[in-house]
Formats: C-alpha cells, sequence, structure tokens
C-alpha cells in the first residue's frame, strides 16, 4: 500500500460504501416493506413486547434507512470515486476517508437500534438524537476535508461539473444538520433532548432543513452522480456546458427559499407561505436543466438504451426526475396543496423522487462501479440487470400510480361538503376507500425489494472469488487548444 | 402585519427577495447572450449540427459540449421568473406589503366559513327552534347528527357509540352526567372533567383494599366478605360524599352509580383499587381524558342536532 498509494486510486473506500449501499437498500426498502404491510394489517406486529415493530417506530427507520443508509452510502461511493478520477489525484486521507466509512455505519447502526427504542427528536427525517447527531457532524466535517482535500490537490486545470455538485451537496447538508439539530440534551439514557427553537420557528427551521435535505441530499448530490456516469456510460460529451451552469447555480440558490411550500394554510406568515411558493415554481426550469443535460448527452448514441440497462437505469431515472421536479412545484401552489397536502399524493410524490430518481440512479451507478472496483468490466449477468431494471420499473410505477390516485381520492372525500354544511364522509369512510391502493402500494414496493434482491444474487457472484482492485491513475490528458 | 419586530426585517425580505429573483433573472440572461469560452469546433455535434466542445478533458474521455440553451426552458425559466414577480404583486410576500389584491389566508378562511354559516343557518335556526326530543325525531337531523358524530365524536366514543376504557358508552342508560337531551347538550357545549380525589396516601393500603372489596361487593361481584365489611366503614365516612350512601352515584358531580354493572375502567381488584389511590385526574392518570368543551368549535347549531342524536341513540324518539 504505501508505494503503491502513490500511483493508484483509493478504491477501497469507495468499494466498502458501494457494498453497503446494496445492503442497507435491501434493509431499507425491507422495513418500507413492513410498515406498507402494517397498513394494510394494523395488527401485524401490535401484540404485546413488539412496540418497538410498530408503525410509529419503524416509519423514521424506514426513511433514514433508505435515505441516509443507501443513498448516503451510494453518495459517499460515488463522490469518492468521481472526485478521485475527474481530480486525476489518490483521495486525499485515507485514514480520515475510512473514518468516514466507519462512523457512518456506525451512524446508521445506531440509528437501527435507537428508532426502534423510540429514542425520537421528533423531526422527520432529524430524528436521530444528540449523540448520534455529533457523531453525524464529525462523519459530514471529515467528508468534507477529504472531497474538498482531493479538490483542492487535483491535477486537472478545472473542475469537472460533478464535482460542483457533490460539494454544494457535502456544504450544505452540513450547514443543514449543525442549525436544524441545534438542540438541549437532557439525559443519554434515555436518549432526550429538545430543539433549540420554539414554536412556528421551530417549524419553519424544521421545513427548511427537510427541503433541503430533499434538494441537496437526494438532489445535488444525486446530479453529481448524473453528470459523471451518464457520460461516461453513453460514451458521449456532456450536452452543454453553459446549461450545467445556470441550472447548477439557480438550483443551489432557490432550493434554499422552497422550505415554507411544507407549511401552506399554518401558523406560518402568509409573506413566507407565498415566497416558499414563489421560489418552488422558479425551482421548475433549474431542476429540469438537470435532465435535460443528462438526456440530452444521449442524443446521437439513443441506440444504445436498446441493449444496455445500466443506461436504462440512468435515462429512466432521469426521466422520473423531471416528473417529480414539475409535480413539485405544482404541489408547492396553494390551491393545489390544500388538496394534496396531508394526503398519500405527498408519499407517491415522494416515492416517484426516492425511488424513480434516487434509488434508480444509485442502482445504474452501483452496476457500473462494482465490477469496476473488483478488476472486471461488467456484472456477472447483465441480463439479471435487465431483470431488474424491468422489476423495479413496474413496481415504482404500480407505488406511485396507486399512491396518487389514493391521495387524490382522499383529499376529494376530506373536503367534500353537504349542503347542511356537515361533511359528506367521516375519516375513517376515506380511510376505508384508501385500503385497496395500500395494497396495490405494498405489492409495487414488494416487486422494488425483489428487484434488490436480484442485484444482491448478481452482486454475489461478481464479487465472489474476484480480488479487490486499486485502480492506476492515469496521466493528465492535457487540455486542447 | 406583526410578524416583523422592526422596519429593517420588512427591507431584508423585500430587497433580499427581489434581489434572487433577480440574480435568476440576470444568470439566465447573460447565459443565454454570452459565449462561454472558445473551444474546439467538433467534428460532429449533436444532430449533426457542429458544436463547440469546452475544450477540457477529464479522466481520459469526460467532455462537455457548448450547446445554447434550449430555447423552449429558457422560456420556461422567464415564465416562472414574471409569474413570480406578479404573485407577489398581488399577494403578500414582500415583507409588510399586503399585496394588491389584499388577500389574507385568515380573511380567505373567515369569508368561506361565513358564507357556509349563512347558507346553513336556516336550517339549523329551525331546529335550535325545536324541542331536543322532537329534533331527535327528525330524519334529517338524526342523519346530520350522525355524521357529525363521526366526525367529531368518534374518535373517542367510537363509531358505534359505544365507548372503550375511559369513554363512556353512550348507547345504555347509564349517564354520567344525567340522560335527558338537556344535560346531554350541557355536556357537548361545555364539556365535562370529573375529579376523583387520589385518597391512597390518606387511606393506606389496607383501607383501599378493604373499600375496593366493598364497591364489588355493590354490585354483586365476588369479594372478601370480612374486607368489604371493613370497607363499608370506609366508604360511609369518605367516599358516599360524593358516590351516594348506597353507591349509586350523584349526577350532579359525575360521580359514577357503582352498584350497576357498568364500568368506565373495569372491575379488576386491581384497577378499582388505582382508582381510590391515584385519583381519576386529568395529568395524573394517562387513562384519564376530560370531555372537550364544543361551544366554540362547532357552535350552537351543530350542538343541538348532536345532542339530539346522542340523545337518540339509547332512547326511541317520537313525534310529539
Amino acid at each position: 500500500m504505501s508505494t503503491a498509494s502513490v500511483a493508484t486510486f483509493n478504491y477501497k473506500v469507495v468499494r466498502q460504501f458501494a457494498i453497503m449501499t446494496v445492503v442497507w437498500g435491501i434493509v431499507g426498502m425491507l422495513v418500507g416493506v413492513i410498515i406498507a404491510a402494517e397498513l394494510l394489517w394494523p395488527d401485524l406486529v401490535l401484540w404485546d413486547g413488539l412496540q418497538w415493530l410498530s408503525y410509529g417506530r419503524l416509519r423514521p427507520l424506514h426513511t433514514n434507512a433508505v435515505i441516509f443508509a443507501f443513498g448516503g452510502c451510494a453518495l459517499f461511493s460515488t463522490s469518492y470515486y468521481v472526485v478521485q478520477r475527474t481530480c486525476q489525484v489518490r483521495l486525499f486521507g485515507d485514514a480520515l476517508a475510512s473514518f468516514t466509512f466507519w462512523g457512518w455505519q456506525a451512524v446508521i447502526v445506531l440509528a437501527a437500534v435507537t428508532l426502534p427504542l423510540g429514542y425520537t427528536s421528533g423531526k422527520e427525517y432529524a430524528e436521530l438524537e444528540w449523540p448520534i447527531d455529533i457523531l453525524i457532524t464529525l462523519v459530514w466535517v471529515s467528508y468534507a476535508v477529504v472531497f474538498l482535500g482531493t479538490v483542492v490537490k487535483r491535477k486537472t486545470p478545472h473542475i469537472y461539473v460533478a464535482n460542483w455538485f457533490f460539494a454544494a451537496f457535502i456544504l450544505t447538508i452540513a450547514v443543514l444538520h449543525l442549525v436544524n439539530s441545534a438542540e438541549i440534551p437532557v439525559s443519554l439514557f434515555p436518549m432526550k433532548s429538545y430543539s433549540a427553537y420554539a414554536g412556528v420557528q421551530d417549524a419553519m427551521i424544521q421545513w427548511w432543513y427537510g427541503h433541503n435535505a430533499v434538494g441537496f441530499f437526494l438532489t445535488a448530490g444525486f446530479l453529481g452522480m448524473m453528470y459523471y456516469f451518464v457520460p461516461k456510460q453513453a460514451g458521449r460529451p456532456v450536452y452543454s456546458y453553459r446549461l450545467s451552469v445556470v441550472h447548477f447555480w439557480a438550483l443551489i440558490f432557490t432550493y434554499m427559499w422552497a422550505g415554507p411550500h411544507h407549511l401552506h394554510y399554518t401558523a406560518l406568515p402568509d409573506w413566507t407561505q407565498s415566497l416558499g411558493m414563489l421560489f418552488s415554481l422558479i425551482l421548475l426550469a433549474p431542476s429540469w436543466g438537470g435532465m435535460i443535460n443528462g438526456i440530452m448527452t444521449l442524443s446521437g448514441a439513443w441506440h444504445k438504451l436498446r441493449d444496455d440497462p445500466i443506461l436504462k437505469f440512468l435515462i429512466v431515472s432521469l426521466s422520473f426526475y423531471g416528473m417529480s421536479t414539475f409535480e413539485g412545484p405544482m404541489m408547492s401552489i396553494k390551491t393545489v396543496n390544500a388538496l394534496s397536502h396531508y394526503t398519500d399524493w405527498t408519499i407517491g410524490h415522494v416515492h416517484s423522487g426516492a425511488l424513480g430518481w434516487v434509488a434508480f440512479i444509485s442502482i445504474g451507478c452501483m452496476y457500473y462501479l462494482i465490477p469496476r472496483m473488483f478488476g472486471k468490466i461488467e456484472m456477472w449477468s447483465v441480463k439479471l440487470i435487465t431483470l431488474h431494471f424491468w422489476i423495479a420499473t413496474i413496481g415504482v410505477v404500480l407505488y406511485i400510480a396507486a399512491m396518487w390516485i389514493a391521495g387524490v381520492m382522499q383529499g376529494l372525500m376530506w373536503r367534500s361538503v353537504n349542503a347542511d354544511g356537515t361533511l359528506t364522509y367521516a375519516f375513517v369512510e376515506a380511510l376505508k376507500s384508501t385500503y385497496p391502493f395500500y395494497a396495490i402500494r405494498l405489492l409495487g414496493g414488494v416487486l422494488f425489494l425483489t428487484g434488490m434482491l436480484i442485484m444482491a444474487w448478481n452482486v454475489i457472484r461478481t464479487v465472489a472469488g474476484a480480488k479487490a482492485v486499486e485502480g492506476p491513475i492515469p496521466a493528465v490528458v492535457p487540455a486542447h487548444a | 402585519m406583526s410578524d416583523f419586530t422592526s422596519d429593517f426585517w420588512n427591507w431584508y425580505i423585500i430587497v433580499l427577495t427581489l434581489a434572487s429573483v433577480g440574480y435568476c433573472a440576470w444568470l439566465l440572461w447573460k447565459m443565454s447572450k454570452a459565449k462561454v469560452q472558445p473551444g474546439q469546433p467538433a467534428a460532429g455535434g449533436a444532430g449533426g449540427k457542429a458544436v463547440e466542445l469546452m475544450g477540457h478533458t477529464w479522466d481520459g474521455d469526460l467532455a462537455e459540449y457548448n450547446n445554447p440553451l434550449p430555447a423552449w426552458w429558457m422560456w420556461l425559466f422567464w415564465i416562472t421568473i414574471v409569474f413570480g414577480l406578479a404573485y407577489v404583486a398581488l399577494f403578500p410576500g414582500l415583507g409588510k406589503f399586503p399585496g394588491l389584491l389584499g388577500w389574507t389566508s385568515a380573511s380567505a378562511y373567515t369569508a368561506e366559513a361565513a358564507e357556509m354559516d349563512a347558507k346553513t343557518k336556516p336550517l339549523y335556526d329551525k331546529y335550535l327552534a325545536m324541542d331536543l326530543k322532537a329534533v331527535a325525531a327528525d330524519p334529517q337531523a338524526r342523519a346530520m347528527g350522525e355524521r357529525l358524530f363521526l366526525n367529531y365524536c368518534a374518535q373517542c366514543h367510537g363509531s358505534d357509540a359505544r365507548g372503550s376504557r375511559g369513554f363512556p358508552n353512550l348507547t345504555d342508560a347509564d349517564w354520567l352526567y344525567g340522560g335527558d337531551p338537556e344535560t346531554i347538550r350541557e355536556s357537548i357545549t361545555n364539556g365535562r372533567m370529573g375529579v376523583m380525589p387520589a385518597l391512597g396516601a390518606s387511606l393506606g393500603e389496607e383501607k383501599v383494599k378493604n373499600a375496593a372489596a366493598y364497591v364489588r361487593s355493590l354490585s354483586g361481584l365476588p369479594s372478601d366478605g370480612l374486607k368489604a365489611q371493613l370497607g363499608k366503614e370506609v366508604f360511609m365516612g369518605i367516599c358516599a360524599a360524593c358516590h351516594g350512601p348506597e353507591g349509586k352515584g350523584t349526577q350532579a358531580l359525575g360521580a359514577p352509580n357503582l352498584t350497576d354493572k357498568i364500568w368506565l375502567y373495569d372491575s379488576s381488584e386491581a384497577t378499582i383499587m388505582q382508582g381510590i389511590n391515584k385519583g381519576r385526574n386529568v395529568g395524573l392518570d394517562a387513562d384519564h381524558k376530560p370531555m372537550p368543551p364544543r361551544k366554540d368549535s362547532l357552535g350552537a347549531g351543530k350542538i343541538q342536532v348532536l345532542a339530539a342524536y346522542v340523545w337518540g341513540l339509547s332512547n326511541k324518539p317520537a313525534a310529539k
């Protein structure tokens, strides 16, 4: 290692995160399937002594596992890979990079223990209690040092566009986490703290965090992936540099404002709600800029979509990205939100982003990355990738279609009023009508999980007996002109 | 608006908002006009057009074209920017500026609620003028009452109104505060908060046990005869003040009848002892939930219809 470290990339940490992406993907989605089943059969695991498997305990575990464990490992893995290769230099700080891996795994395991025990700060997507928050901070600062340190010592004259997105994601998440998780610890056993903010300010900070977790963790970070793996897999240059400039700066700037649309028609002042809606609408074009740049990169190479399942994953993920970033601004319009808010439409919207965009692009990137981490050109079975693609696609479509229909139906039923001023439907009647859609959603989730299990099998066969490799650093190609 | 503690924050919001929208517009305008950087002309670009490559290469083969911004996309961006500016001109958004339409979410709600109230007022006025028993006999009122019950009462008392632990069954003839329609209306209007004082500390374990045995004997449940005998003394000295010397309760206080076989919690010795020891009070006892007042949230008209419906659950309403 000591002599090789001069001439090779640090693939070890990339490989570790890549494998854990698949593992946590399966865990997170399995928990999702369990809670989807609990909505269908509420008594599934509610007998005495199993309260830690009840919906309320497992739901935050599901969201944390898929966003921060699955999505997080995918982001660590790909950002470490991309920053080394596009800076053409070994990752900065081997030991620190190793700490980010083990530290992040510790955060995930602690989450998996404490959330079912009922330890929660009660803030959505930031439920983890204060000792874990401190560990997250340490890991994240180390991540920033490793990533930015690598950018600083780069051998290429310019910083590649993917790294802009990764850097914006890393820096912003640090700020978001520090501000939103500011809390006053009360005790260690049981873990308990109180938010540093109160009332509507607390709600506003929470959703400033919440929406930017979507904007930077689940969007900017994954756009970073897109900007490397799509042109690589397609073998084509990125469509438009200037489009990437506009949409990058507009996207990271505008997302910051969009949080209040989560608090329409609440105690939040009207002017704040309006600004949230205004910037959510302006966000549409910058979001689509990324989709256009990704999909148009394929122009001249459309035929590759036919028989390359990795490219299928990547391009379909961009289509879902475009769809949910159209849907999001629409749902932020107050009058639309009056119908959609608190319904399963929101759940459908989130999953078209989380499954269709985040999971699809992560899966595509892992199929590209994992064989290369073990000195192979491609996965053990390309046919299984194709199978995974189709099963996952059907799963997502079933899931989001069921939630769309259920959500619009709930919204219409809740607001329906009789001539005598009474509500036409009791809450439980809307719930009863939702029941069949919960079954379809469960089926969609099971299909998606099945796809992940196929992936796991394919990964095991690819990795089994293969030797872990460290890629040699190629010489810098001098700029043209 | 009281959202701003000083004029500084008002201007802070206005300037920041307009500067941000302006920044997006500037960025878009600049990148759609300016030549970014002259690069190498590519041999064959997308769709056969000649487009320039940026001239940098990363990781072997990563390069960038510099295609112009798609026109439809640019227009989409411009439209959202113009829409956004028009929106904050019309609606609240720019600090204290209320918007040209003078719209607020509070006034929109009030107007909508007032419109609905005005529309339904004649109907509720009709029921308010009627005797509650007559309202209970009215089929339309009964249907309305059922919908109101399912939306506002079923959460605690159940869709079938049979209650659950700590929440009274409304379909039997047993009433904590009285079952005549006017009393039911009073319960809904102002809520009920029964208080059973905690007696464990003053009585001691022995006496609590004895009292519990006596209480069980009142409704014919098996109990230790000697303890019940001793417990009767405790009961007469303390409990009878509210539950009455015969244990039949006092509706004016909401003290339950202990001689029927109806239990708000349950009839086990442990539960009865818990009630005596710790009392049944909001905050002290997780089981104890008050009946909230509905005067302000529902208003007299809806309460009239609801009270008649609830009374009708355990009575046969007949038209006068």
